[in-house]
């Protein structure tokens, strides 16, 4: 059982830059085990920086950015990630040179416990038979299935999802919601980017709003309805 | 039949044979090239003067410490590769995040260095490498006499260039180099040591330059200055068969090395150029090479 009460991630006074450009100024959140949280808030408002920042792909960080207790600020990219952490980028990332098979498989393990492939072939039947496929003639919601299907194999207990809806049809983004859900069923800490709302607010326990490189506010799921009119001006909606 | 095309048939396949070795080393060597620019996108310019290594490490290997040709076809690799590995550490690695055109200054200056080194210490003129003793002699084929080393030659490189190419494109560690290949940070956030597998990576692709050498070192005279020749033809055959492309430039390195190899049975003036003939009518029609991929 998740322990609600035990810190999975802590980001604190958290600055990133691209070449000179200062993208994030100071963000602070929190995310204890089992949660599911999102980052809210209008494009360039820092929240895509923020995931990446926290796996080490902005080229200069500071601040403090602690996984699972331990201090990553300083550490390179493949170290953060094994201490399990699954990353799904905006873009999917399927590599197009790798059979679906091979993208599957390809990623270390960084925990204990990974979901065997039966079962994430259950969850995302689509992926069940397409093995010798190259991974990126898989239709857009096979290769955002596939995105998520392969962080789900490493172990990784903290899942870090980019935009996972975006440019997606209706059935698909129904059925990812209902993956999500299961995921977070197993007990799985999941941070979302997204800019779909009316997807992520029946899934998430709370919300941060960022704005500017900042996050100006959080909202607890039970506090959504009467925040709805704050937050429709935040996000510009 | 005693002709082809009013050619005599000994002159034929003398010719084709010859053009069979040297593209097993175009084969080699551009193979090595690729591999290096699809991870590292490093124009490696240094490659002839490690081919040039290869061959001099067994020969010194040789006189001074007694190695045979069988250690040396290990050995030497091993050596100039950790040469290659401390190449990237200190320099290459500071190269990335620049253009092409940096990587490409800094290992033609190191080629210029490194030849100019042994030029200093052993001459310009060749040195001889024995045939091991296995590979001596030849085979009477009634049609043709075939060197057996010669014969070696193609079949050692052809091994290498599948193996690689079969560790490449079948294998675990082949997925993480092709994934590295394209987007090197995103294979990182999932956890793999790709700082590490880059260094390997040249390591590797220096190595086969240096396997190369070792095994032209008994057919050509060891100089300083044999791999600034073949390094220039080896890179049209990168170019033709396409910049990054494993199998592309295994096949376009032996098939040109023949197309060489025939020019000079049927008009020989042409046969030094017909590579660069064929390299500019490649990039009139397919910029990115028969066998690369359009960006």
């Amino acid at each position: 059982m998740p322990d609600a009460t035990r810190e999975i991630l802590r980001v604190a006074d958290l600055h990133a830059f691209y070449g000179e450009s200062h993208v994030l100024h100071g963000v602070d959140f929190i995310v204890s085990e089992g949660e599911l949280v999102t980052l809210l808030g209008r494009n360039g408002a820092g929240r895509t920086t923020t995931l990446k920042a926290v796996l080490g792909l902005v080229d200069r960080r500071s601040g403090s950015i602690s996984v699972g207790g331990a201090e990553t600020v300083a550490l390179p990219p493949h170290r953060i990630a094994r201490l399990g952490i699954g990353y799904c980028p905006e873009e999917r990332g399927i590599f197009s040179s790798l059979t679906v098979e091979e993208n599957l498989l390809l990623l270390p393990e960084v925990g204990a416990g990974g979901m065997p492939l039966d079962e994430i072939y259950e969850m995302f039947p689509n992926l069940r038979g397409r093995g010798a496929t190259q991974g990126t003639r898989l239709s857009g919601g096979e290769q955002q299935m596939l995105a998520l299907a392969r962080i789900l194999r490493t172990g990784a207990r903290l899942l870090l999802l980019d935009e996972i809806t975006e440019g997606l049809a209706p059935v698909i983004v129904q059925s990812l919601g209902d993956a999500i859900r299961r995921l977070k069923e197993h007990g799985f800490t999941i941070v979302m980017v997204e800019q779909n709302f009316r997807f992520a607010a029946p899934l998430a326990d709370r919300h941060y709003v960022m704005e500017h490189g900042r996050v100006i506010e959080m909202i607890r799921k039970e506090e959504l309805e009467g925040k709805m009119a704050a937050l429709h001006e935040y996000l510009g909606v | 039949m005693s002709e082809v095309f009013g050619i005599p048939i000994q002159a034929f396949l003398g010719q084709l044979l010859i053009g069979l070795i040297n593209g097993s080393f175009y084969a080699i060597l551009s193979l090595g090239l690729a591999v290096i620019f699809g991870l590292l996108n490093i124009i490696n310019f240094t490659h002839g003067a490690q081919y040039m290594m290869g061959a001099f490490v067994a020969w010194m290997g040789l006189k001074y410490l007694g190695i045979n040709y069988w250690a040396a076809l290990l050995l030497s690799p091993l050596v100039v590769g950790l040469t290659g590995v401390v190449i990237e550490r200190l320099c290459l690695r500071r190269l990335y995040q620049l253009d092409h055109l940096y990587g490409l200054l800094l290992t033609f200056g190191l080629a210029l260095v490194v030849e100019g080194l042994f030029r200093q210490g052993y001459g310009i003129s060749g040195l001889s490498y024995p045939v091991p003793k296995l590979l001596q002699g030849g085979e009477n084929l009634g049609f043709m006499y075939l060197p057996i080393y010669r014969a070696w030659v193609v079949v050692a490189s052809l091994v290498v260039c599948f193996g690689t190419w079969y560790v490449i494109e079948r294998t675990k560690l082949g997925a993480y180099l092709r994934a590295g290949t394209e987007n090197p940070r995103l294979l990182q956030a999932f956890g793999i040591n790709v700082p590490v597998m880059v260094t390997l990576t040249y390591g590797f692709g220096v190595a086969l330059a240096a396997f190369a050498g070792v095994l032209a070192a008994p057919i050509y005279q060891v100089n300083p200055v044999m791999g600034s020749n073949l390094v220039i033809v080896v890179f049209a055959v990168v170019v033709i068969g396409g910049m990054g492309s494993i199998f592309g430039s295994i096949v376009t390195g032996l098939g040109l090395g023949v197309v060489e190899g025939l020019t000079k049975v049927f008009y020989p003036e042409a046969s030094a150029v017909v590579v660069f003939v064929i390299m500019a009518l490649v990039l009139l029609v397919r910029p990115a090479g028969l066998f690369g991929r359009e960006a």
